[in-house]
């Protein structure tokens, strides 16, 4: 019993991390169709941002995050005004492979700067709670509690503001969007921006828990994907929910099946829904 | 003029080992072909479907490992092992096309990239029978009869004739009925539905054809290693060969080929700063696929050769390259 509660906190701490993660990317797919396999380096990159803001340039902790957001908000809409813009008329792949050419730099940019050493990002919250017979770290809560406020931010934005409709309006029709006198251009920039601001967020909170390196993108993206495959391309609720039920399933499935196999869940159940709903599950439309 | 071109690049190939003395250099030079075998099968799911298969170097390590362990746990020679392991990588291609080409456009990409990082994750935890992060040593060298092929030179010839082998196949493919759909798919897939074409049957097709030209080139890479480790089978070895497929040409019959030997050469050439290539080959992806998305193959074709022989430059220019 004492197993199941300490795989539940890894659960929901995993879990809020894919879906940080997981909402930039459904968010970019959902509104502009690009898979930005370059998401999870830009992700790299914010943990390492925070990590030289709270250890070389003494910010502290959050002010280090708001750092590591605003700086990856900037790199995002960068990249979709320089990088993707001009391919939005382009075959689908032409983005995809555009996205691994953004990858492929970022990835030896970090080597070059920050050296392939680990490092961890240290928290002011390293204290050991007890909650009644099991123990949690405080910044899993942190983790936990910080990922929740940004998802119901990040929902009243959408849903309660002007600025937030005119994001939904483009994800579900462009051209209509254009001709009701929305600028698309300033909204993809914006999702962009909004999407690595996430990631970088996502990154600066678990810096302090797993460990920072120039290849840490690799696996989260390809988990981000399981994740908004599993919810359905592009929506946002389905990437919250995808997010944790792969969390649930990869430390309960650690525990009680496989170790070395843990990371392999992720894509089989990718592949297997793929393979039964070639759509992806709660699709919007096709 | 292309008979020739290619009559010449293949004289060239041959001649190297009597120019180079240094047997590094042919080292170099062997991998380079190896890993351009592999992007001829990049480029005919992508290139001439327009799918984009993430799992490709798995597909290689199929392959691969599919040598090397047939020749050490059960003590097959070369030849056979090479044919099972060029099977076995289109049977999985078979079975992963059969579920993945139900998708389309980008889900096909996620797909394949998934079931690749499955297939890597196995070679490197599957340690009682793939030795892991060690891998598989002392890979015994082929024969050809009597005559064992176990000096450099000699293997570098094998692996020149397999890159030929696979030059000649793309060319009949792309020549035949079979390459006109896959390009009429990759062009408009309605409509080349609307003209009779079985699409699903044909992408099926094309995609075996693909994963047995990476299970192919994983097997001579085997071979002419002598070892094998799983790091020849992951997501960046996938991404590091549709680089080379872009800044070659996408689509072209010499794209692949080119792009390989032009971006192994530059690597070479920046020795030193060897490690920090991806910093210029990043950028240089990004700007190839926006300005110039058939690659060197494709800039030749556009500037250079209209005016070699008064070709009209633009879009007629294009599908006529594309069909040649």
């Amino acid at each position: 019993m004492h197993l199941f509660f300490q795989e539940l906190i890894n659960g929901l701490v995993v879990g809020s991390l894919y879906a940080l993660v997981a909402l930039g990317l459904a968010l970019v797919y959902g509104t502009m169709g690009i898979p930005n396999f370059a998401h999870g380096h830009l992700y790299m990159l914010g943990a390492y941002v925070a990590f030289f803001g709270v250890t070389v340039a003494h910010i502290g902790y959050w002010p280090a995050l708001l750092l590591a957001v605003a700086v990856l908000a900037a790199l995002g809409v960068l990249l979709e005004r320089v990088v993707f813009r001009p391919l939005r008329s382009a075959p689908e792949v032409n983005a995809i492979i555009a996205a691994v050419g953004v990858l492929f730099f970022l990835q030896t940019l970090a080597q070059i700067w920050f050296g392939a050493d680990f490092r961890v990002l240290p928290t002011p919250y390293d204290h050991v709670v007890h909650l009644g017979g099991f123990v949690a770290t405080q910044q899993q809560l942190v983790v936990i509690a910080a990922a929740a406020v940004l998802m119901v931010l990040l929902f009243l934005f959408l849903k309660r503001t002007l600025v937030g409709a005119t994001i939904e309006a483009v994800a579900q029709n462009r051209a209509g969007a254009a001709l009701v006198g929305i600028d698309t251009d300033r909204v993809s920039m914006l999702v962009f921006g909004i999407s690595a601001g996430l990631a970088a967020a996502a990154a600066t909170l678990i810096a302090s828990i797993s460990l920072i390196s120039p290849t840490m993108g690799f696996s989260v993206i390809l988990k981000a994907f399981a994740v908004i495959v599993l919810g359905g391309m592009g929506s946002i609720p389905g990437a919250i929910v995808g997010a944790f039920i792969l969390a649930f399933a990869e430390s309960f499935g650690g525990t009680y099946v496989s170790t070395s196999y843990q990371d392999v869940i992720a894509f089989a159940v990718l592949a297997i829904i793929l393979a039964v709903k070639p759509t992806g599950l709660f699709a919007k439309g096709t | 003029m292309r008979r020739l071109l290619w009559t010449a690049v293949a004289a060239v190939a041959l001649a190297l080992p009597l120019l180079l003395g240094n047997s590094f250099y042919l080292h170099i030079l062997a991998g380079a072909y190896i890993t351009a075998i592999a992007v001829y099968g990049l480029n005919v799911i992508l290139g001439w479907t327009g799918l984009l298969n993430l799992g490709h170097a798995a597909f290689f390590g199929i392959g691969a490992y599919g040598v090397a362990l047939l020749e050490t746990r059960l003590g097959w020679s070369f030849w056979p092992a090479l044919a099972a392991g060029c099977l076995a990588a289109m049977l999985l291609g078979f079975a992963v096309g059969l579920i993945g080409l139900r998708t389309r456009g980008n889900y096909f990409a996620i797909f394949t990239a998934a079931i690749g990082v499955m297939i890597a994750t196995v070679f490197t935890n599957w340690q009682d029978l793939t030795g892991g992060n060690i891998g598989i040593v002392n890979i015994a060298p082929p024969s050809i009869g009597p005559y064992a092929l176990d000096n450099d030179v000699a293997k570098y010839y094998l692996v020149v004739a397999a890159l030929a082998l696979a030059i000649l196949i793309c060319t009949l493919v792309r020549r035949s009925l079979v390459g006109r759909t896959f390009l009429a798919i990759a062009d408009n897939e309605s409509l080349a539905r609307a003209t009779g074409i079985d699409v699903a049957r044909t992408k099926l097709v094309a995609f075996v054809l693909s994963t047995f030209l990476a299970g192919f080139a994983g097997g001579i890479f085997a071979m002419y290693q002598g070892n094998l480790d799983p790091g020849s089978s992951g997501l960046d070895i996938t991404f590091e060969q549709l680089l080379y497929l872009v800044i070659g040409g996408i689509g072209t019959l010499a794209g692949p080929l080119l792009g390989t030997l032009v971006l192994v050469a530059v690597s070479e050439l920046l020795q030193g700063i060897q490690q920090y290539r991806f910093l210029i080959f990043g950028p240089l992806l990004v700007l190839l696929v926006i300005f110039f998305p058939r690659g060197i193959v494709g800039v030749f074709d556009r500037l250079v050769a209209p005016k070699l022989r008064g070709r009209p430059v633009g879009p007629v220019g294009d599908a006529e390259a594309a069909l040649r």
